[in-house]
Protein backbone atom coordinates (compact mmCIF):
# COMPACT_ATOMS: atom_id res chain seq x y z
CA UNK A 1 0.00 0.00 0.00
CA UNK A 2 2.65 2.62 0.26
CA UNK A 3 4.36 1.92 -3.20
CA UNK A 4 1.88 4.41 -4.34
CA UNK A 5 3.77 6.68 -1.47
CA UNK A 6 6.90 6.22 -2.63
CA UNK A 7 5.77 6.49 -6.13
CA UNK A 8 3.87 10.11 -5.42
CA UNK A 9 7.63 10.61 -3.95
CA UNK A 10 9.57 10.32 -6.86
CA UNK A 11 7.15 11.85 -9.14
CA UNK A 12 7.06 14.82 -7.22
CA UNK A 13 10.96 14.95 -7.13
CA UNK A 14 11.38 14.45 -10.69
CA UNK A 15 8.94 17.12 -11.36
CA UNK A 16 11.27 19.61 -9.04
CA UNK A 17 14.32 18.52 -10.15
CA UNK A 18 12.98 19.55 -13.51
CA UNK A 19 12.24 23.08 -12.66
CA UNK A 20 14.78 23.99 -9.79
CA UNK A 21 14.98 27.33 -10.09
CA UNK A 22 11.59 27.15 -7.85
CA UNK A 23 13.76 25.51 -5.21
CA UNK A 24 16.17 27.86 -5.17
CA UNK A 25 13.75 31.15 -5.10
CA UNK A 26 11.71 30.07 -1.60
CA UNK A 27 15.56 29.25 -0.62
CA UNK A 28 16.87 32.61 -1.31
CA UNK A 29 13.90 34.52 0.18
CA UNK A 30 14.44 32.39 3.71
CA UNK A 31 18.11 33.92 3.01
CA UNK A 32 16.81 37.31 2.33
CA UNK A 33 14.41 38.11 4.94
CA UNK A 34 16.66 36.79 7.49
CA UNK A 35 19.36 38.98 6.20
CA UNK A 36 17.09 41.47 6.55
CA UNK A 37 16.75 41.57 10.20
CA UNK A 38 19.99 42.74 11.18
CA UNK A 39 19.39 45.81 8.85
CA UNK A 40 15.97 46.64 10.67
CA UNK A 41 16.97 46.14 14.27
CA UNK A 42 20.88 46.72 14.37
CA UNK A 43 23.80 45.19 14.39
CA UNK A 44 24.65 44.49 17.77
CA UNK A 45 25.78 40.35 18.62
CA UNK A 46 23.96 39.78 21.58
CA UNK A 47 20.92 41.11 20.40
CA UNK A 48 21.06 39.57 17.06
CA UNK A 49 21.56 36.29 19.16
CA UNK A 50 18.55 37.00 21.09
CA UNK A 51 16.65 37.48 18.11
CA UNK A 52 18.02 35.21 15.81
CA UNK A 53 15.42 31.74 17.08
CA UNK A 54 12.44 33.85 16.30
CA UNK A 55 13.52 35.17 13.05
CA UNK A 56 14.78 32.06 11.58
CA UNK A 57 12.37 30.61 12.44
CA UNK A 58 9.37 32.86 11.12
CA UNK A 59 11.76 33.17 8.07
CA UNK A 60 11.55 29.62 7.79
CA UNK A 61 7.31 29.60 8.11
CA UNK A 62 7.15 31.65 5.56
CA UNK A 63 9.34 30.42 3.00
CA UNK A 64 7.40 27.27 3.64
CA UNK A 65 4.41 29.56 3.31
CA UNK A 66 5.21 30.31 -0.52
CA UNK A 67 5.78 27.33 -1.65
CA UNK A 68 2.26 25.86 -0.51
CA UNK A 69 0.19 27.05 -3.30
CA UNK A 70 2.09 24.76 -5.63
CA UNK A 71 1.52 22.04 -3.82
CA UNK A 72 -1.86 20.81 -5.68
CA UNK A 73 -2.08 23.81 -7.94
CA UNK A 74 -0.10 22.50 -11.12
CA UNK A 75 -1.24 18.67 -11.02
CA UNK A 76 -4.95 20.62 -10.55
CA UNK A 77 -4.26 22.43 -13.67
CA UNK A 78 -3.27 19.30 -16.08
CA UNK A 79 -6.12 17.33 -14.69
CA UNK A 80 -3.10 14.74 -13.04
CA UNK A 81 -5.04 15.57 -9.77
CA UNK A 82 -8.30 14.35 -10.68
CA UNK A 83 -6.42 10.73 -12.01
CA UNK A 84 -4.19 10.42 -9.06
CA UNK A 85 -8.40 11.01 -6.76
CA UNK A 86 -9.78 8.55 -9.11
CA UNK A 87 -6.73 6.02 -7.98
CA UNK A 88 -7.57 2.81 -5.70
CA UNK A 89 -5.18 3.69 -3.24
CA UNK A 90 -6.55 5.47 -0.53
CA UNK A 91 -5.84 9.52 -1.60
CA UNK A 92 -4.76 10.51 1.36
CA UNK A 93 -1.53 8.56 1.20
CA UNK A 94 -1.33 10.18 -2.26
CA UNK A 95 -1.57 13.44 -0.30
CA UNK A 96 1.40 11.93 2.18
CA UNK A 97 3.55 11.40 -1.06
CA UNK A 98 3.09 15.24 -2.25
CA UNK A 99 3.73 16.20 1.49
CA UNK A 100 6.81 14.17 1.73
CA UNK A 101 8.17 15.40 -1.19
CA UNK A 102 7.13 19.15 -0.60
CA UNK A 103 9.29 18.82 2.73
CA UNK A 104 12.43 17.03 0.68
CA UNK A 105 12.09 20.14 -1.98
CA UNK A 106 11.39 23.03 0.36
CA UNK A 107 11.37 21.99 4.29
CA UNK A 108 15.29 19.92 4.19
CA UNK A 109 17.07 22.93 2.27
CA UNK A 110 15.63 25.32 4.68
CA UNK A 111 17.64 23.01 7.65
CA UNK A 112 20.59 23.00 5.71
CA UNK A 113 21.13 26.74 4.74
CA UNK A 114 19.78 27.93 8.42
CA UNK A 115 22.82 27.06 10.20
CA UNK A 116 24.77 29.58 8.13
CA UNK A 117 22.59 31.91 8.60
CA UNK A 118 22.84 31.04 12.55
CA UNK A 119 26.48 31.79 12.06
CA UNK A 120 25.44 35.54 10.96
CA UNK A 121 23.58 35.89 14.19
CA UNK A 122 26.24 34.29 16.14
CA UNK A 123 24.87 31.71 17.43
CA UNK A 124 27.13 29.25 19.07
CA UNK A 125 27.97 25.66 17.72
CA UNK A 126 25.49 23.86 19.90
CA UNK A 127 22.71 25.86 18.86
CA UNK A 128 23.04 26.06 15.39
CA UNK A 129 23.25 22.39 15.90
CA UNK A 130 19.86 22.38 17.15
CA UNK A 131 18.51 24.76 15.11
CA UNK A 132 19.30 22.93 12.52
CA UNK A 133 17.73 19.71 13.73
CA UNK A 134 14.77 21.88 14.76
CA UNK A 135 14.24 22.83 11.71
CA UNK A 136 14.47 19.79 10.15
CA UNK A 137 12.05 18.14 12.64
CA UNK A 138 9.45 20.59 12.71
CA UNK A 139 9.35 21.33 8.60
CA UNK A 140 7.06 18.38 8.13
CA UNK A 141 4.59 19.35 10.14
CA UNK A 142 4.71 22.35 8.57
CA UNK A 143 4.27 21.13 5.46
CA UNK A 144 1.38 18.67 6.51
CA UNK A 145 -0.22 21.19 7.94
CA UNK A 146 0.14 23.45 4.79
CA UNK A 147 -1.28 20.61 2.98
CA UNK A 148 -4.55 21.48 4.19
CA UNK A 149 -4.85 24.76 3.36
CA UNK A 150 -3.37 24.06 0.14
CA UNK A 151 -6.58 22.09 -0.51
CA UNK A 152 -8.89 23.72 0.65
CA UNK A 153 -8.14 27.22 -1.37
CA UNK A 154 -7.11 25.08 -4.64
CA UNK A 155 -8.28 27.10 -7.28
CA UNK A 156 -9.79 29.96 -5.67
CA UNK A 157 -8.98 33.62 -6.77
CA UNK A 158 -6.44 35.41 -4.14
CA UNK A 159 -5.98 31.43 -3.10
CA UNK A 160 -2.23 32.79 -1.64
CA UNK A 161 -3.35 35.41 0.88
CA UNK A 162 -5.93 33.17 2.14
CA UNK A 163 -3.73 30.56 2.73
CA UNK A 164 -1.81 32.82 4.94
CA UNK A 165 -4.45 33.33 6.44
CA UNK A 166 -5.72 30.05 7.53
CA UNK A 167 -2.56 28.10 8.03
CA UNK A 168 -0.44 31.06 9.88
CA UNK A 169 -2.48 30.64 13.29
CA UNK A 170 -2.38 26.66 13.24
CA UNK A 171 1.57 27.57 12.59
CA UNK A 172 1.72 28.74 15.79
CA UNK A 173 2.70 25.38 18.42
CA UNK A 174 5.57 24.75 15.81
CA UNK A 175 6.91 27.89 16.36
CA UNK A 176 6.90 28.03 19.49
CA UNK A 177 8.54 24.69 20.31
CA UNK A 178 11.18 24.97 17.05
CA UNK A 179 12.56 28.51 18.10
CA UNK A 180 12.15 27.56 21.84
CA UNK A 181 14.54 24.57 21.71
CA UNK A 182 16.75 27.30 20.04
CA UNK A 183 15.89 29.37 22.70
CA UNK A 184 16.22 26.59 25.69
CA UNK A 185 20.03 25.80 24.06
CA UNK A 186 21.08 29.32 24.38
CA UNK A 187 19.56 29.73 27.74
CA UNK A 188 21.18 26.45 28.96
CA UNK A 189 18.28 24.83 29.80
CA UNK A 190 18.39 21.85 27.10
CA UNK A 191 16.34 21.65 24.06
CA UNK A 192 15.21 17.64 24.84
CA UNK A 193 11.84 18.28 25.74
CA UNK A 194 10.95 21.11 22.65
CA UNK A 195 12.37 18.71 20.39
CA UNK A 196 10.45 16.21 21.61
CA UNK A 197 7.30 18.12 21.40
CA UNK A 198 7.79 19.30 17.91
CA UNK A 199 8.39 15.34 16.99
CA UNK A 200 4.99 14.95 18.50
CA UNK A 201 3.81 17.66 16.39
CA UNK A 202 5.29 16.43 13.21
CA UNK A 203 4.10 12.28 14.14
CA UNK A 204 0.52 13.85 14.62
CA UNK A 205 0.93 16.22 11.64
CA UNK A 206 1.61 13.31 9.28
CA UNK A 207 -0.49 10.85 10.27
CA UNK A 208 -3.65 12.95 10.47
CA UNK A 209 -3.48 16.15 8.65
CA UNK A 210 -2.83 14.37 4.71
CA UNK A 211 -6.32 12.64 5.41
CA UNK A 212 -7.87 16.44 6.29
CA UNK A 213 -6.04 17.19 3.30
CA UNK A 214 -7.60 14.80 1.00
CA UNK A 215 -11.27 15.28 2.18
CA UNK A 216 -10.57 19.06 1.21
CA UNK A 217 -9.03 18.08 -2.27
CA UNK A 218 -12.32 15.98 -2.82
CA UNK A 219 -14.53 19.47 -1.99
CA UNK A 220 -11.78 21.48 -4.09
CA UNK A 221 -11.79 19.08 -6.85
CA UNK A 222 -15.87 17.51 -6.99
CA UNK B 1 -39.65 6.23 16.05
CA UNK B 2 -41.60 7.11 13.27
CA UNK B 3 -43.59 10.05 13.62
CA UNK B 4 -40.36 11.47 15.32
CA UNK B 5 -38.12 13.01 12.95
CA UNK B 6 -35.30 15.04 14.03
CA UNK B 7 -34.26 16.01 10.72
CA UNK B 8 -38.03 17.86 9.85
CA UNK B 9 -36.73 21.62 10.94
CA UNK B 10 -33.09 20.55 9.44
CA UNK B 11 -35.13 21.82 6.22
CA UNK B 12 -34.59 25.15 5.47
CA UNK B 13 -38.03 25.53 4.34
CA UNK B 14 -39.19 24.47 7.55
CA UNK B 15 -36.38 26.12 9.78
CA UNK B 16 -37.19 29.65 8.21
CA UNK B 17 -40.40 30.10 9.80
CA UNK B 18 -39.73 28.18 13.34
CA UNK B 19 -36.30 30.83 13.52
CA UNK B 20 -38.72 33.81 12.88
CA UNK B 21 -40.97 32.48 15.20
CA UNK B 22 -38.47 31.97 18.24
CA UNK B 23 -36.17 34.76 17.46
CA UNK B 24 -38.78 37.44 19.40
CA UNK B 25 -38.13 34.87 22.38
CA UNK B 26 -34.31 35.03 22.58
CA UNK B 27 -34.50 38.87 22.21
CA UNK B 28 -36.69 38.97 25.25
CA UNK B 29 -34.48 36.91 27.06
CA UNK B 30 -31.16 38.48 25.95
CA UNK B 31 -32.58 41.81 27.11
CA UNK B 32 -33.69 40.05 30.39
CA UNK B 33 -30.92 38.63 31.29
CA UNK B 34 -28.33 41.50 30.15
CA UNK B 35 -30.54 44.10 32.41
CA UNK B 36 -30.51 41.26 35.59
CA UNK B 37 -26.89 40.97 35.24
CA UNK B 38 -25.99 44.11 34.86
CA UNK B 39 -28.00 45.09 37.69
CA UNK B 40 -25.93 42.74 39.89
CA UNK B 41 -22.95 43.51 38.21
CA UNK B 42 -22.52 47.50 38.45
CA UNK B 43 -24.98 47.70 41.29
CA UNK B 44 -25.18 45.07 43.78
CA UNK B 45 -22.07 43.48 43.45
CA UNK B 46 -19.26 44.89 45.90
CA UNK B 47 -16.32 46.89 45.28
CA UNK B 48 -13.50 45.05 44.97
CA UNK B 49 -10.77 45.76 48.19
CA UNK B 50 -7.74 45.52 45.37
CA UNK B 51 -9.53 46.77 41.88
CA UNK B 52 -11.78 49.21 43.33
CA UNK B 53 -15.10 49.63 40.56
CA UNK B 54 -12.38 49.16 37.54
CA UNK B 55 -13.26 45.35 37.53
CA UNK B 56 -16.71 45.53 37.04
CA UNK B 57 -15.59 44.87 33.46
CA UNK B 58 -15.08 41.19 34.06
CA UNK B 59 -19.25 41.40 33.48
CA UNK B 60 -18.73 41.88 29.94
CA UNK B 61 -15.05 40.36 29.59
CA UNK B 62 -15.33 37.00 30.98
CA UNK B 63 -18.92 36.10 29.39
CA UNK B 64 -17.66 37.26 26.07
CA UNK B 65 -14.53 35.25 26.14
CA UNK B 66 -16.63 32.17 27.32
CA UNK B 67 -19.28 32.51 24.17
CA UNK B 68 -15.96 33.43 21.99
CA UNK B 69 -14.61 29.88 22.61
CA UNK B 70 -18.07 28.17 22.90
CA UNK B 71 -19.26 29.89 19.72
CA UNK B 72 -16.18 27.79 17.71
CA UNK B 73 -16.98 25.16 19.19
CA UNK B 74 -20.49 25.04 17.94
CA UNK B 75 -19.21 26.15 14.69
CA UNK B 76 -17.22 22.55 14.48
CA UNK B 77 -20.28 20.83 15.85
CA UNK B 78 -21.97 22.42 12.86
CA UNK B 79 -19.75 21.92 10.66
CA UNK B 80 -19.48 18.01 11.33
CA UNK B 81 -22.80 18.11 10.33
CA UNK B 82 -22.74 18.74 7.71
CA UNK B 83 -19.83 16.98 6.70
CA UNK B 84 -21.94 14.02 8.02
CA UNK B 85 -25.98 14.39 6.91
CA UNK B 86 -24.70 16.64 4.48
CA UNK B 87 -27.32 18.73 5.75
CA UNK B 88 -27.45 22.42 3.76
CA UNK B 89 -28.98 24.01 7.39
CA UNK B 90 -25.55 23.14 9.01
CA UNK B 91 -23.48 24.77 7.05
CA UNK B 92 -25.91 28.01 7.05
CA UNK B 93 -25.57 27.73 10.51
CA UNK B 94 -22.10 27.16 11.35
CA UNK B 95 -21.68 30.42 8.66
CA UNK B 96 -24.58 32.94 10.73
CA UNK B 97 -22.81 32.06 13.88
CA UNK B 98 -19.11 33.15 12.80
CA UNK B 99 -19.48 37.05 12.55
CA UNK B 100 -20.86 36.88 16.44
CA UNK B 101 -18.00 34.35 17.47
CA UNK B 102 -15.41 36.72 16.00
CA UNK B 103 -17.15 39.42 17.68
CA UNK B 104 -16.62 38.34 20.78
CA UNK B 105 -13.61 37.60 20.06
CA UNK B 106 -12.96 41.05 19.51
CA UNK B 107 -15.08 42.43 22.69
CA UNK B 108 -12.57 40.06 24.98
CA UNK B 109 -9.44 41.31 23.71
CA UNK B 110 -11.01 44.70 23.64
CA UNK B 111 -12.75 44.81 26.99
CA UNK B 112 -8.87 42.79 28.35
CA UNK B 113 -6.93 45.65 27.26
CA UNK B 114 -9.25 48.45 28.40
CA UNK B 115 -9.05 46.61 32.06
CA UNK B 116 -5.17 45.39 31.78
CA UNK B 117 -4.51 49.78 31.01
CA UNK B 118 -5.92 51.11 35.10
CA UNK B 119 -4.85 47.39 36.38
CA UNK B 120 -1.24 46.21 34.98
CA UNK B 121 -0.71 49.73 33.53
CA UNK B 122 -0.38 48.15 29.90
CA UNK B 123 -2.82 47.59 27.19
CA UNK B 124 -1.47 44.06 26.28
CA UNK B 125 0.86 41.42 27.74
CA UNK B 126 1.92 38.55 25.69
CA UNK B 127 0.16 36.40 28.16
CA UNK B 128 -1.00 32.73 27.44
CA UNK B 129 -4.78 33.63 27.51
CA UNK B 130 -4.57 36.71 25.64
CA UNK B 131 -1.99 35.09 23.15
CA UNK B 132 -4.67 32.05 22.25
CA UNK B 133 -7.68 34.39 22.15
CA UNK B 134 -5.78 36.33 20.14
CA UNK B 135 -5.02 33.30 17.51
CA UNK B 136 -9.07 32.20 17.98
CA UNK B 137 -9.33 35.79 16.83
CA UNK B 138 -6.93 34.97 13.53
CA UNK B 139 -9.26 31.20 13.37
CA UNK B 140 -12.39 33.33 13.47
CA UNK B 141 -10.70 35.29 10.53
CA UNK B 142 -9.53 32.95 8.41
CA UNK B 143 -12.90 30.88 8.34
CA UNK B 144 -14.83 34.19 7.44
CA UNK B 145 -12.12 34.47 4.69
CA UNK B 146 -12.64 31.25 3.34
CA UNK B 147 -16.15 30.46 2.96
CA UNK B 148 -16.15 34.30 1.82
CA UNK B 149 -13.84 33.69 -1.51
CA UNK B 150 -15.58 30.81 -2.75
CA UNK B 151 -18.45 31.27 -4.87
CA UNK B 152 -20.55 27.86 -4.60
CA UNK B 153 -22.14 27.96 -1.47
CA UNK B 154 -21.91 23.86 -0.90
CA UNK B 155 -18.62 23.91 -1.56
CA UNK B 156 -18.01 26.72 0.92
CA UNK B 157 -19.51 25.31 3.52
CA UNK B 158 -17.50 21.72 3.24
CA UNK B 159 -14.21 23.68 2.91
CA UNK B 160 -15.72 25.81 5.87
CA UNK B 161 -16.12 22.66 8.00
CA UNK B 162 -13.02 21.17 7.25
CA UNK B 163 -11.33 24.06 8.52
CA UNK B 164 -13.45 24.33 11.76
CA UNK B 165 -12.40 20.72 12.43
CA UNK B 166 -8.47 21.41 11.87
CA UNK B 167 -9.22 24.15 13.96
CA UNK B 168 -11.30 22.58 16.16
CA UNK B 169 -8.58 19.91 17.20
CA UNK B 170 -5.83 22.14 17.02
CA UNK B 171 -7.11 24.83 19.61
CA UNK B 172 -6.05 22.12 23.03
CA UNK B 173 -2.82 22.35 21.15
CA UNK B 174 -2.33 25.87 20.39
CA UNK B 175 -3.80 26.70 24.28
CA UNK B 176 -1.22 24.68 25.80
CA UNK B 177 1.97 25.57 23.96
CA UNK B 178 0.93 29.01 24.09
CA UNK B 179 0.70 29.32 27.93
CA UNK B 180 3.97 26.92 28.38
CA UNK B 181 5.94 29.28 26.06
CA UNK B 182 4.46 32.37 28.13
CA UNK B 183 5.47 30.42 31.52
CA UNK B 184 8.88 30.01 30.00
CA UNK B 185 9.51 33.69 28.31
CA UNK B 186 7.89 36.21 31.26
CA UNK B 187 8.46 35.91 34.90
CA UNK B 188 5.56 35.92 37.10
CA UNK B 189 5.04 39.41 37.23
CA UNK B 190 1.55 39.58 36.55
CA UNK B 191 -0.32 36.58 37.46
CA UNK B 192 -4.09 36.82 35.84
CA UNK B 193 -4.72 32.85 37.29
CA UNK B 194 -4.70 33.89 40.82
CA UNK B 195 -8.04 35.30 40.88
CA UNK B 196 -9.63 36.00 44.66
CA UNK B 197 -12.04 34.22 45.97
CA UNK B 198 -15.09 35.62 44.15
CA UNK B 199 -18.23 36.97 45.93
CA UNK B 200 -21.01 35.16 44.98
CA UNK B 201 -22.81 38.47 43.68
CA UNK B 202 -20.19 38.56 41.34
CA UNK B 203 -20.32 35.28 40.11
CA UNK B 204 -23.78 35.17 39.72
CA UNK B 205 -23.45 38.76 37.81
CA UNK B 206 -21.14 37.07 35.42
CA UNK B 207 -23.33 33.76 35.12
CA UNK B 208 -26.25 35.92 34.23
CA UNK B 209 -24.51 37.92 31.55
CA UNK B 210 -23.18 34.72 29.82
CA UNK B 211 -26.35 33.17 29.68
CA UNK B 212 -27.60 37.13 28.02
CA UNK B 213 -24.48 36.74 25.43
CA UNK B 214 -25.75 33.27 24.50
CA UNK B 215 -29.33 34.39 24.08
CA UNK B 216 -28.38 37.08 21.68
CA UNK B 217 -25.86 35.05 19.88
CA UNK B 218 -28.88 32.48 18.83
CA UNK B 219 -31.17 35.60 18.41
CA UNK B 220 -28.52 37.12 15.90
CA UNK B 221 -27.35 33.46 14.39
CA UNK B 222 -31.10 32.78 13.97
CA UNK B 223 -31.71 36.18 12.64
CA UNK B 224 -28.36 35.72 9.82
CA UNK B 225 -29.49 32.36 8.70
CA UNK B 226 -33.03 33.52 8.23
CA UNK B 227 -31.04 35.94 5.81
CA UNK B 228 -29.22 33.05 4.58
CA UNK B 229 -31.69 31.00 3.40
CA UNK B 230 -33.12 33.44 1.92
CA UNK B 231 -30.47 34.11 -0.21
CA UNK B 232 -29.78 30.39 -1.33
CA UNK B 233 -33.33 29.26 -1.48
CA UNK B 234 -34.16 32.26 -3.53
CA UNK B 235 -35.15 29.98 -6.72
CA UNK B 236 -37.60 27.84 -4.46
CA UNK B 237 -41.52 28.37 -5.39
CA UNK B 238 -41.72 28.82 -1.58
CA UNK B 239 -39.51 31.72 -1.06
CA UNK B 240 -40.39 33.10 -3.97
CA UNK B 241 -44.11 32.76 -2.37
CA UNK B 242 -42.69 34.17 0.75
CA UNK B 243 -41.76 37.09 -1.18
CA UNK B 244 -45.16 37.72 -3.71
CA UNK B 245 -46.95 37.75 0.30
CA UNK B 246 -44.64 40.68 1.61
Amino acid sequence: MFEVVLAVVRRDLKLAWRRQADIGAALFFFVIVASLFPLGVGPEPDLLRKLSPGVLWVGALLSTLLTLPRLFADDFRDGSLEQLMLAPQPLGLVVLGKVIAHWLVAGLPLALVAPVLGLQFDLPGDALAVLTLSIALGTPALSGIGAIGAALTLGLRGGAVLLSLLILPLYVPVLIFGAGAVDATLTGLGPQAHLSLLAALTVAGLCFAPFAAAAGLRIAVD
Amino acid sequence: MSNLNLFHYAAPATFYPLAGRLRPLFVALAILFGAAGLWLGLFVAPTDFQQGEGYRIIFVHVPASWMSMFIYCAMAFWGAMNLVFNTRLSGMMAQALAPTGALFAFLSLWTGALWGKPMWGTWWVWDARLTSELVLFFLYVGYMALVASIDDPRRADKAGAVLLLVGVVNIPIIYFSVQWWSTLHQGASISMTKAPSMAHTMLWGMLLMALSFWMYTIAVAFARVRAIILDRERHTDWVRALVRQA
